[in-house]
């Protein structure tokens, strides 16, 4: 697709210029190649999945195939860059609990379980959840692993990446979200107005 | 090279100093506006949502940006945390040259005889600091003539029986109401209101030279395409230029207002747009920034004849902060009522403004302005899901068949609701920023109650099939300084009591003037932009005519 070529090579120019604040950043092996600018290959097969939960497929595309995560991804390199932090351990966080809960990661559970993992997100209940089933299945959680997810593991993050799927699917296409103005075709609005040089910007998704 | 001397500084290009610097420049004065942005050109952003003046997730489209500014809110005593411009608790105006006329929604209000005399009307109201204005509707209405005869105003005040007198009738009609508006205006008639088309600083027709508005569905958060809203950017400030007496001075931020060692204001420190701190010297300066840029200004400007500011001798300046409190309601109709004519605010009832049986004050209810797709997702009724398929199909299914009815409750002016300057935070060139605190009016759980009601009444009148309450006020509502920001630096007789006298000079100097909507007392049942730049006209006018007599403020 020509939209990821692009990206790839937006990430390449990306990582050149921001090399200082990638060290800084807590569990990122440095060096490996991803797709994405910021998320690792496995961070966005995780958003993907996570993303599509808040706005599934339908009879319309659902925000993974809107590039909600490109939006994301693209904006935590932007204007997001204060989010990275709670991005990379909250996504580590669904991780773990995911696999002390189900032995599985987050996209390997059925469309359910994913949206009940989410609502115990959402209501701030996923960690005594998450406690309790490792403690069933006799898959005990280490205190380090406790300690971990119980401060990344909230609603606060539930919410932020609600609001920015909210925004990657429903905002103009420009900052990488909202494949060819799906969302605006869904509720039957034209794309903006058409005048000038718009015609360039309005068939682009960045 | 030092700068030449000049008869006056405007700080600040939006809806106050853009004004005062045409009067100050037309009457043959020599004037340096300062503006501390740019040009906001439409084409930079386009129909942006995330990224305009109304929805600033991604950035305020014409700014302030976030490398260079931040403040200081106290939610709670005690406690302080650091805010940007593009985040809710900031209250940012835009900036570049018109400021928020650039990208408002462009209502054109005129605040009715009342709003100058809320005190008289309503009494003393415990806890709070309402007073009357030391000017009359009647002093400022020639100069609510001039701003819309010479920015442009289209509407009718002869629909609108609560409308304020007005000696000549606005210059352009008023906009054909949508959809959503004609059918609130047969129900507005059949419940006994007064519905009217909303008077707008926006081209009805062509006029000053700058075409029709077309209607676009995003208009307000955004500037304008074909240049049909009518702000000081393309109005005053261009006529200013033109006389070849006005210097237009962008991307300078001015830090302080200088004092001379015997006590006598002599101009201003700024950074240019290279970041150079340089001085400009002047007969008079007029602070024009907003209310809480303004207050800040004056309070930067310490020295040893001013120690706590200048203005500041009782510690008014920064009291006072007052918005709005938007309250209203939602329905949910059974057909569509858009027909994506933009910009959706259209009708008006102005029936509860004042002489609500146990309320003081009121507001003026209007339809709502488009809330572009990303917005819609929070507008949904109580209980509604937050993701997932149903939020989905909700979107599809109601962002045609919602109604909206909003208004901006008067809130009562609250000494503790306050602008502060931060001992500790700086912007980027090391000025202290502004730290807003308090809570505002006390008034505003009944006031927001009562308007949101009517405005539910409206749409369940209107057929709406659910309908639901948004923007009422329970306990407490920490200090405002949004869009409509007001009151930091009221105008008053009493120089104990406010900042500036009736003519906006701040009563401790001769020649240090406020022109904007700080010097509000109260802020009306109304979007202020209107009154504000009648009070550039008043303010200005003034100067000017005071020079012209001889008068140097000395």
């Amino acid at each position: 697709m020509e939209e990821m070529i692009y990206s790839r090579r937006k990430f390449i120019k990306t990582l050149s210029i921001s090399v200082g604040s990638f060290l800084l950043l807590p569990r990122c092996t440095f060096g490996k190649t991803s797709a994405w600018r910021f998320f690792s290959n496995e961070e966005g097969v995780l958003v993907d999945a996570i993303v599509e939960q808040i706005i599934p497929t339908d009879e319309w595309l659902g925000a993974k195939d809107a590039m909600v995560t490109n939006f994301i991804d693209k904006q935590l390199v932007g204007p997001y860059t204060r989010h990275q932090e709670i991005y990379r351990n909250s996504l580590s966080a669904i991780q773990i609990a995911c696999k002390k809960a189900f032995s599985k990661k987050f996209e390997e559970l059925t469309w359910d379980e994913q949206t009940n993992f989410l609502i115990s997100l959402e209501k701030n209940e996923i960690v005594t959840k998450v406690i309790d089933r490792s403690v069933a299945n006799a898959n005990p959680i280490s205190d380090t692993d406790k300690t971990f997810i119980k401060n990344w593991l909230k609603n606060n993050f539930f919410n932020l990446i609600r609001n920015h799927t909210m925004q990657g699917f429903y905002g103009s296409p420009r900052h990488g979200g909202n494949y060819k103005f799906v969302s605006y075709r869904m509720i039957g609005l034209d794309p903006y107005p058409i005048m000038g040089q718009n015609r360039y910007k309005a068939s682009s998704n960045g | 090279m030092a700068n030449k001397h000049v008869n006056a500084i405007v700080v600040g290009a939006g809806a106050g100093g853009g004004v005062v610097a045409k009067e100050l420049s037309v009457a043959g004065m020599s004037v340096v506006l300062f503006e501390r942005g740019g040009w906001a050109k439409y084409d930079d952003h386009d129909q942006d949502e995330l990224f305009s003046q109304r929805t600033t997730v991604l950035g305020n489209a014409y700014g302030p940006d976030n490398i260079h500014y931040k403040r200081v809110r106290m939610w709670s005593e005690g406690e302080k945390t650091i805010v940007l411009p593009n985040e809710g608790g900031y209250g940012n105006n835009a900036a570049c040259v018109g400021s928020g006329t650039v990208s408002y929604g462009a209502m054109a209000w005129r605040f009715m005889p009342e709003d100058f005399k809320m005190k008289s009307t309503y009494g003393h109201v415990e806890g709070t600091t309402l007073e009357d204005w030391p000017i009359s509707y009647e002093d400022l209405e020639p100069c609510y003539e001039k701003a819309e005869w010479e920015i442009g105003v289209a509407g009718d005040d002869s629909l609108n029986p609560f409308a304020p007198p007005r000696k000549k009738p606005q210059p352009m009609p008023p906009f054909e109401h949508n959809k959503e508006a004609q059918l609130l205006q047969a129900t507005a008639k059949r419940l006994g209101w007064h519905p009217f088309p909303i008077p707008m600083l926006r081209n009805s027709i062509p006029y000053g030279g700058r075409p029709q508005c077309y209607r676009i569905r995003g208009c307000v958060g955004f500037a304008c395409p074909v240049n049909a809203k009518c702000g000081t950017h393309n109005t005053v400030i261009p006529v200013a230029i033109a006389t070849g007496n006005c210097e237009l001075r962008i991307n300078c931020v001015v830090s302080e207002i200088n004092v001379n060692d015997s006590g006598k204001i002599t101009g201003v420190t700024y950074f240019d747009e290279k970041n150079k701190k340089q001085t400009q010297t002047a007969d008079i300066v007029v602070v024009a920034g907003s209310a809480t840029e303004t207050a800040r200004l004056l309070l930067n400007s310490k020295s040893s004849f001013f120690p706590t500011g200048i203005g500041n001798e009782n510690d008014w300046v920064g009291r006072n902060l007052q918005d709005h409190a938007y309250c209203g309601a939602s329905g949910i109709f059974d057909y569509d009522i858009y027909d994506d004519k933009g910009p959706g605010a259209s009708i008006a009832i102005s029936d509860f403004n004042h002489h609500n049986p146990g309320i003081v004050g009121g507001g003026v209810i209007c339809n709502e302005f488009n809330a572009l797709p990303y917005l819609f997702t929070g507008i949904r009724p109580p209980g509604s899901a937050r993701w997932g398929v149903e939020h989905k199909k909700f979107q599809r299914e109601n962002y045609k068949r919602i109604g909206r009815a909003q208004g901006p409750y008067q809130e009562m002016p609250s000494f503790g609701a306050r602008v502060e300057v931060d001992d500790v935070v700086k912007d980027f060139w090391g000025i202290p920023v502004c730290r807003i605190s308090g809570r505002a009016s006390i008034k505003d759980a009944e006031g927001t109650a009562f308007m949101a009601d009517k405005a539910e009444k409206w749409l369940l009148e209107a057929g709406a099939i659910q309908t639901w309450k948004t923007g009422v006020v329970t306990g407490e509502r920490p200090a405002g300084g949004g869009q409509h920001q007001a009151g930091t630096c009221r105008m008053g007789n009493d120089p104990k009591t406010s900042v500036c006298d009736k003519f906006g000079r701040v009563h401790s100097t001769p020649n240090v003037f406020v022109a904007d909507g700080s010097l509000h007392v109260t802020n009306g049942g109304f979007n202020p932009a209107l009154t504000i730049m009648a009070l550039g006209y008043w303010v200005g006018g003034y100067i000017a005519g005071e020079w012209l007599k001889g008068n140097r403020f000395k």
